[in-house]
């Protein structure tokens, strides 16, 4: 059936079963040396992420980088985090450490007014 | 200068959090719509783990995974709209917080022959006063209800809205995003009448 995917979704240690143990699990957290809190608060699953322009990738290791070359074009913490195969904890910490070093900066949310709302509902009944 | 430049270019993003119990379609809802396919994000449960289960010396090991499913729709150059299935079980609810911050609102996905799953999920935007309607995810072959007798079962309040959906059909999953919007729209005016 077409939920299957569903029940992958809540049942987790058939996941830790399989060989992305290692990539899933262990490794995320040498990534950010260990360090499960990032220092920014505010990066929701849904914060896009935008690059500065003229951001030096050369000095950052293959994580940032990526992170970098992802967001060239804003992108969600949910992509970033999907694209590196990380979790959205361990891209936390990665994207914190480049905002604080000026590589991306975090695109401003927009408070939900009615206006915002009313086109949100325009939209996706045009769709 | 150019800093502001690229903010005022940038591009808006809303999420909708959709939920319900486990294996009720979740992740065929937010694929009937999304432009990618639902690709899973692990979100680490450490900081949970800190405080409930602390008995392992190494903390990468006390670390479980969690799949969520999330889907993105471009509703216009600058407007993008994400949907994000929550693991509808109670263990999970700690994640909820951190997924539901700053949501329009909500979808509690229903399957009648299962209507307790979502209790958790209906409790939990009853509590923190998240806009959310009920779907029922009507799959082949199953007894149908009157959305009477499921609003009775659930227990919700009259203004809640229940509506019949097909989680695998692009126009019933758009009229249940619709009709979520038009609930928060409505929320907003009541408060704004009441204030």
């Amino acid at each position: 059936m077409s939920d299957r995917r569903d029940e992958a979704t809540g049942s987790l240690p058939r996941h830790v079963e399989d060989d992305d143990y290692d990539e899933l699990v262990i490794r995320p957290f040498l990534l950010t040396g260990g360090r499960t809190r990032p220092a920014r608060e505010g990066l929701a699953i849904e914060t896009l992420i935008q690059a500065r322009p003229g951001a030096m990738l050369s000095s950052l290791r293959f994580e940032a980088r990526q992170i970098v070359e992802l967001s060239r074009n804003a992108t969600s913490m949910a992509e970033l985090a999907a694209a590196l195969k990380v979790p959205l904890g361990v891209a936390r910490v990665l994207v914190s450490d480049l905002v604080d070093d000026g590589s991306v900066t975090v695109v401003q949310r927009e408070e939900l007014s009615l206006q915002l709302i009313e086109r949100i509902r325009d939209r996706v009944r045009a769709l | 200068m150019s800093a502001h430049f690229s903010q005022a270019s940038a591009p808006v993003s809303v999420k909708i959090v959709i939920s319900g119990g486990f294996g009720v379609g979740k992740t065929t809802f937010v694929g009937s719509i999304s432009e990618i396919e639902p690709l899973l994000t692990e979100a680490d449960m450490t900081q949970a783990s800190v405080g409930v289960d602390d008995r392992s010396p190494v903390p990468g090991k006390v670390t479980t995974t969690v799949a969520l499913d999330f889907g993105r729709i471009r509703l216009d150059e600058s407007l993008w709209l994400y949907l994000f299935g929550t693991p509808g079980q109670d263990r999970y609810a700690f994640l909820w917080d951190d997924l539901v911050e700053g949501a329009l609102g909500a979808v509690v996905l229903l399957d009648t022959s299962r209507i307790e799953d979502c209790f958790p999920a209906i409790d939990y935007f009853e509590d923190h006063g998240i806009p959310f309607l009920v779907a029922v995810n009507n799959f082949d072959g199953m007894e149908r209800f009157e959305l009477d007798e499921v609003r009775e079962a659930l227990g919700v309040v009259e203004r809640i809205p229940v509506l019949d959906c097909d989680a695998r059909r692009r126009d019933s999953v758009k009229n249940v995003l619709v009709a979520l919007t038009e609930e928060v729209l409505s929320r907003r005016l009541e408060h704004a009448v009441t204030r």
